[in-house]
């Protein structure tokens, strides 16, 4: 084997990609041999980092330095400097934030000294396609322990222990399915990995399979054995490319080394493994529409029960199990369940991955143990709200979740605590909003996501999410009537109890959840026809500060519509009648002396 | 896949190539490589130590470079670090000197007195 003395670490995760990170590794590899040092540093192209906020990134070992948006450019410079002399390009470095001192290497990071990675723990540290690179951190150890050493009921223990619970959102006990899974009578069962990761904002499981997509591998095989499945099924979206490419990569090279296919370990037991691509329909992340679509119908739900574990997929006992909580499994069996268990809180055992974005400085994904606060998340990893603005309101959950308001952010992140202060865990996207954003146009966001991704299989949630639509566009326009609020309500709770599946018993809680804890802003936009954040354009009106206004006339030379009009050296005006509220004006005036309420 | 050992024997070779990545090497052998000592033949000191540790599959020796130390007139050189242990600075090295120093040192722990700058001055 050959020996590098230098490993170049390259995120080509979809982050980094996409702001340029395969273009980095050409021009690495170019330059290494132009240097003739490509025989000594080798370059490797591996999973998520997590900071994608600074990507592309770039980790070279053995120091570990850690480079962030690095460009083509760049790269000479880390070669010539780092690599052939040996001298840290500190220009390059990590920007440190606030109190951070100039650091060289990751961990020591404000963003990832608080974070635990378990289910993230080879992204960004293997080549996620190399099957070597993952058994040498021990991957396939867990299978080979659970075939040889422990029977499936053991297997069952060993996560029931653990106290694992699925991270897709609802945070059913691991355990227990995998037990209806394994008492189900059936002479084929199956398993299937759920990597339709529909949350807008959301990119955790995209995450995991990019980097680590064996980790999803083994641990379908070893649900495969607990419950006595010898056929598992990834779901994925097709809008995950690199995700899927290396599922694949991963699947064919697992084959190859007989990890998956007949007789592994020479146990006799028999598990393989295939891709299944969903179009993007948000209702298929929801587990018997995806079923459904996995055996070529429409992606519409099922009523429950039968539930999956006694009638799933083919009418056969399938248990669906999420792509986070899969790659917890391999850890727990070779660390052992107490491990597992002693992070996290009482019954929210281990950690949760979360995507952050939003109005956030170190936008990206961290994975923190259970029970660390949303205060923690936001301010001392995510480095709090940029321009100096004020913390609003976190929304957790995506469009099942709600928000949870500046006065809660010490709650403890578990699902139990979310669901107790009206949001909800969810798949794990996190979205930081501040004091520009309106809480009302929030909840017509995700509704409107909602109600153009309702199967339309059930009337409260075909017709009910669209009634509440309505209602909140109304009231965003500024046509808001004395009674929408309780109607909203009213409709919500309705359609919570009415829906036939998931997606629809909770797409009301964004609204109900911003009611609960903002109705003064909807109060305000129904009654002032006024929006407090100063985002809804209907109620937003601009005007001139004619103590500010120099009377330049360089407002009403960009105004697209001749709203503004005045004499020279004296103070313009604008013509609310005309303006369509663009807000040209307010961008070009150099004194401050347009305003937006 | 037929057995445990099979899956052993590839994650032991796998860890070979890992290693640096995975946990900080213990021993470091660092060489000066700013252009005082590249025009002294830094280069070929490098590529010895790590053809030398390559070949003697020493898995805990990091080679890596490092800038001017100041001592231009003493270049090539190289720094030994061992744990527990104060470092050593080898001077006016050349291929076979870093060869001998990874025999000597690195392997068997026995300073190679007459390249140590402290022989030298």
């Amino acid at each position: 084997m050959e020996f590098f003395r230098s490993h170049v670490l390259v995120c080509g995760g979809t982050g980094c990609t996409s702001s340029g990170s395969h273009k980095v590794i050409e021009k690495f590899e170019e330059e290494l041999k132009n240097k003739g040092l490509d025989k000594e540093v080798k370059v490797v192209r591996t999973g998520c980092f997590g900071l994608c906020e600074a990507g592309p990134i770039v980790i070279v070992y053995p120091e570990g330095a850690y480079y962030n948006r690095i460009t083509p450019a760049d790269v000479p410079e880390i070669v010539e400097e780092h690599l052939l002399k040996g001298r840290i390009v500190e220009h390059l470095l990590h920007k440190p934030h606030g109190d951070e001192e100039l650091v060289t290497t990751l961990n020591e990071i404000n963003f990832y000294k608080k974070q635990t990675r378990v289910a993230l723990r080879n992204c960004g540290v293997i080549d996620p396609e190399k099957i070597d690179d993952y058994i040498g951190f021990d991957g396939y150890k867990a299978l080979g322990k659970c075939l040889t050493e422990y029977t499936p009921e053991q297997v069952i223990d060993v996560i029931a222990k653990s106290g694992l619970r699925g991270r897709g959102g609802g945070g059913f006990p691991t355990a227990t399915k995998w037990k209806f899974g394994a008492s189900a009578k059936a002479d084929q069962k199956y398993v299937i990995c759920n990597a339709d990761e529909g949350d807008p904002g959301a990119f955790m499981d995209r995450s995991v399979l990019e980097g680590d997509p064996h980790s999803v591998l083994e641990a379908m095989a070893i649900a495969g054995y607990a419950i006595g499945a010898s056929q598992g099924y990834v779901y994925v979206r097709a809008e995950y490319p690199i995700a899927v490419q290396r599922l694949q990569i991963a699947i064919d090279q697992a084959r190859e080394y007989g990890l998956l296919g007949k007789d592994i370990f020479g146990t006799g037991f028999d598990f393989d493994v295939e891709i299944r691509l969903g179009a993007g329909a948000f209702v298929c992340g929801e587990e018997t529409a995806l079923m459904e679509s996995i055996e070529g119908k429409r992606g519409e739900p099922r009523p429950k029960p039968p539930f999956p574990a006694n009638k799933g997929l083919f009418g056969k006992p399938t248990i669906v199990n999420n792509v986070e909580t899969l790659a917890n499994i391999p850890v727990i069996i070779n660390k052992g369940p107490e491990w597992f268990a002693s992070m996290g809180t009482e019954k929210s055992k281990g950690t949760k991955v979360f995507a952050l974005g939003g109005k956030i400085v170190n936008t990206g994904l961290v994975e923190i143990p259970m029970g660390t606060s949303l205060r923690e998340i936001i301010y001392d990893i995510g480095g709090g709200i940029p321009n100096g603005k004020k913390f609003k309101a976190a929304q957790t959950g995506g469009p099942s979740g709600g928000c949870i308001p500046a006065s809660l952010i010490d709650t403890k992140i578990d699902y139990d605590n979310l669901l107790a202060i009206g949001s909800m865990m969810g798949s794990g996207g996190l979205i930081v909003m501040d004091e520009d954003n309106c809480m009302v146009d929030v909840a017509r966001f995700f509704l409107d996501f909602t109600v153009d991704e309702s199967c339309g299989k059930c009337t409260p949630c075909r017709v009910g999410t669209k009634r509440m639509l309505e209602i909140l566009e109304r009231i965003v326009a500024g046509k808001g009537e004395e009674g929408d609020i309780e109607k909203l309500e009213e409709l919500g709770e309705a359609i919570k109890d009415g829906a036939l599946c998931g997606l629809g018993k909770t797409a009301p809680n964004p609204v109900l959840s911003t009611i609960k804890y903002f109705r003064d802003e909807y109060e305000a936009h129904i009654r002032e026809k006024r929006c407090p954040a100063g985002h809804c354009q209907a109620l937003l009106n601009y005007s001139i500060i004619p103590t500010k206004c120099k009377g330049c006339s360089l407002c009403s030379r960009v105004c697209p519509v001749g709203a503004i009009s005045g004499v020279v050296k004296q103070p313009f005006t604008i013509d609310h009648s005309k303006c369509i509220k663009c807000g040209a004006c307010m961008e070009k005036c150099k004194f401050g002396a347009i305003e937006k309420k | 896949m037929k057995s445990l050992e099979e899956l052993a024997a590839i994650r032991k070779k796998a860890l070979e190539d890992i290693d640096l990545r995975k946990k900080g090497t213990e021993k470091r052998v660092v060489v000066g490589m700013a252009t005082c000592g590249i025009s002294a033949g830094a280069r070929p000191v490098l590529s010895a130590f790590v053809d030398e540790v390559n070949k003697r599959g020493l898995k805990d020796v990091a080679v890596t470079q490092t800038g001017c130390i100041g001592l231009c007139r003493y270049e090539p050189i190289a720094e030994v670090f061992l744990p527990g242990q104060e470092k050593v600075t080898y001077v006016h090295l050349d291929a076979e000197k870093a060869k001998r120093i990874v025999a000597e040192h690195l392997v068997n722990g026995n300073i190679v007195k007459e390249y140590t700058i402290g022989y030298e001055e």
